[in-house]
């Protein structure tokens, strides 16, 4: 009786699809032909970083309720800590010259390589333990300096927490860039020439790339570091991180060590985020301090409020739903050009996108709406936005081009910006609440099958 | 079983509790009764560790727990149900049970005292899927002492458990109390319902502002013309 039955078939489902997932991440980055550096490759690389340091977001803010807005700096530390120890040895006069050389002279890879042998199968094996290895350590240094911050400011109420962490991310960021820590750090110049996504490749005795999977292993690492998380929440860790964001005073009545968890909490916060920040030095190929700002941690707390706090796979949806607009799917608002002249399969990819998004969002809204007895001006401004959209859509059929005089660069954000508003408006608790998507599809499984057996009765 | 001698508790400048003493005999109820403001949630925040003590000694089993953390006081034995029920709301019945036996290691028993807790409250094995917000508050008073009794407490602190509930259900309650003490549960409870709480206690305290001034078993304070007048309104 103990053991939730529905949570376990919650989990399988959960693990089938990220497997499936993942499995076609790869048969797609082999088989589909796009050059290496098209924008669905950086939108999957980025949405699994984002996402594993979105998820590390909401652990803390949407399962403890502690609110923290150091996750930038967190990441800054994993990717330095990272870049560092990986850069080769042979690349480190090149990479440090301002300050010449480099203070330390080994990578993790090499020390592996000394083990395994540097080329071949050994090389690929020496190359994935020091990665690991580095990113790990990279993870162990964010929760340190979490702990660290966490002594004295845990003990204060939460919004103490988002001050602290907010100011310590934007002294790391200052620390980093000093040049007296050149050699170490490289100072205010980038650190470059570390193993990254496309070292993962597998090539064959040419240099040819059989096997691609430079797409797969952020998502996998990300997916793996998510399963853990996950696995924690289900724990009774976890169960007590819920208990202190539901009622401390309670939680501490039935004998939960308040300070303990929240630094259990925080410094595993911290530690995925420096995982996240190691993966996203692979995804840029660099590691700058200057990139980690506090609007990285506003992007981040975007997401989790997007997805719903207290939901993972709200975090997970939102961040790829976030990372394809900004990066991807709303680009074509930043040229005026974009409309004038379509090829072929954008116009339709355009004209199919548009009439799924925009009938599908406005009756979405609608049903809502009627449902929930919400006042009418939210219906209003639906049908006006629906009624904009479906017009702009069936003059760019008709005439095949369209100049919209507002396109131009950073329209993109502006109508970002309105989406967002879209969202927050009528999902106030995010697109998933703090309901997972197992939860929805056993939901609507139940009420087929409710509607089935009704239909039958009738019959 | 539980010795308090001379506690005294201070809210910043404030004296909350003026240095009581009073004894809890293992497997009987107690209750202290008073007014608002007497000092009894702050007598039982204190047990419980949730205060530290300004001066004065908790003793518990014959050992000295006034220093001790909440989480090592939960772990002797001693649990606390919060005034105002305090459930977590958006977990299910069943997760603030478990949360009760957060700091216990025995699964098998764990297990044995659910189903107990389940025979005790029949409501909340119905509604063990249902998030404890949305129950109502006999049934998350209900649940409130379920969760405690799932730490498998020697003592179990109750802070006003009828508080804002109709006479049925507070008359239920105390039964149940009444139930969980035959089990060998030592109970201290404190109350505003006097006339209900010192029927159910073998002993009774009364506290007026911060000391103690009656003591007796339940049945004789409730013929008391003190207590009468000041607390049973006759």
């Amino acid at each position: 009786m103990l053991q939730e039955k529905k949570s376990r078939t919650g989990a399988v489902v959960g693990l089938i699809f990220a497997a499936v997932m993942l499995l076609l991440v790869i048969v797609l980055e082999n088989t589909l032909d796009l050059p290496s550096g098209h924008v669905l490759y950086s939108v999957l690389k980025k949405g699994a970083v984002y996402s594993l340091v979105a998820v590390s977001m909401n652990l803390l803010n949407g399962f403890t309720g502690l609110f923290s807005l150091g996750q930038a700096g967190f990441m800054l530390l994993g990717a330095y800590t990272y870049a560092i120890l990986t850069v080769p040895s042979d690349a480190r006069d090149a990479v440090y010259y301002l300050f010449g050389g480099s203070a330390i002279n080994f990578s993790l890879q090499e020390v592996f390589g000394a083990l395994f042998g540097n080329s071949g199968a050994g090389g690929a094996v020496s190359l994935v333990l020091g990665v690991l290895l580095a990113m790990i350590l990279g993870g162990l240094v964010a929760a340190f300096f979490a702990w660290l911050i966490g002594l004295p400011v845990l003990r204060l109420r939460s919004d103490y927490l988002a001050i602290a962490t907010l100011g310590f991310a934007e002294i790391i960021r200052a620390v980093f860039q000093w040049q007296a820590l050149g050699p170490i750090t490289n100072g205010a110049n980038m650190i470059i020439r570390f193993p990254n996504f496309s070292n993962f490749n597998i090539t064959n005795a040419d240099g040819e790339v059989v096997l691609y999977l430079s797409s797969f292993v952020p998502l996998f690492i990300a997916t793996v570091c998510i399963i853990l998380i996950v696995m924690l929440i289900n724990s009774s860790y976890g169960r007590a991180f819920k208990a202190i964001r539901e009622d401390e005073i309670a939680a501490e009545a039935m004998g939960i060590n308040l300070a303990k968890h929240k630094m259990l909490s925080f410094c595993i916060s911290a530690f995925f985020a420096g995982v996240g920040g190691a993966l996203f030095a692979m995804f840029a190929g660099n590691a700058q301090a200057m990139v980690y700002t506090s609007n990285m941690t506003y992007e981040i707390l975007l997401i989790v409020v997007i997805g719903g706090i207290g939901s993972v796979s709200g975090s997970v949806i939102a961040t790829f739903l976030y990372v394809a607009c900004s990066e991807w799917w709303l680009r074509f608002l930043d040229s005026t050009q974009a409309f004038s002249s379509p090829t072929e399969p954008t116009r339709i990819f355009f004209i199919v996108l548009f009439a799924v998004a925009v009938v599908g969002g406005a009756l979405m809204l609608i049903r809502r709406r009627r449902r929930k007895g919400e006042p009418f001006w939210k219906e209003v401004i639906v049908w006006v936005i629906a009624a904009v959209l479906m017009a702009w859509w069936v003059w760019f059929i008709v005439t095949g081009a369209l100049t919209i005089p507002f396109a131009r660069t950073g329209f993109r954000m502006v109508v970002f910006s309105i989406i967002i508003m879209i969202v927050v408006l009528f999902f106030r608790r995010g697109i998933m609440g703090d309901k997972e998507l197992t939860d929805v599809m056993a939901r609507l499984a139940k009420r087929r099958a409710v509607r089935k057996a009704g239909k039958e009765a009738e019959q | 079983m539980l010795k308090i001698d001379d506690l005294k508790v201070r809210y910043g400048g404030i004296e909350a509790v003026k240095g009581i003493s009073f004894e809890v005999p293992e497997g009987s109820i107690v209750t202290l009764i008073g007014a608002n403001g007497a000092g009894k949630s702050t007598t039982l925040r204190a047990i419980a560790g949730l205060v530290q003590p300004a001066g004065g000694r908790i003793h518990f089993q014959a050992e000295d727990i006034t220093a001790l953390s909440p989480d090592k006081i939960v772990s002797k034995g001693i649990t606390l149900v919060p005034e105002g029920r305090h459930v977590f709301p958006d977990l299910t019945v069943l997760e603030n049970l478990k949360i009760g036996a957060y700091l216990r290691k025995d699964r098998d028993v764990m297990e044995h005292d659910l189903n107990w807790v389940y025979e005790l409250f029949p409501r909340l094995k119905e509604r063990s899927w249902q998030a404890a917000g949305t129950l109502s508050g006999g049934e998350q008073q209900m649940l409130a002492v379920g969760r405690a009794l799932m730490s498998r407490p020697k003592l179990i602190m109750m802070d006003e458990p009828s508080l804002g509930l109709a006479p049925i259900i507070v008359k239920g309650i105390f039964d149940i109390i009444k139930e969980i003490n035959r089990k060998g549960v030592t109970v201290l409870l404190i109350e505003q319902n006097a006339n209900m709480a010192l029927k159910t206690a073998d002993i009774g305290y009364v506290l007026e502002t911060g000391k103690i001034t009656l003591t007796g078993p339940g049945k004789e304070l409730l013929n008391n013309e003190a207590v009468k007048k000041a607390y049973l309104g006759k």
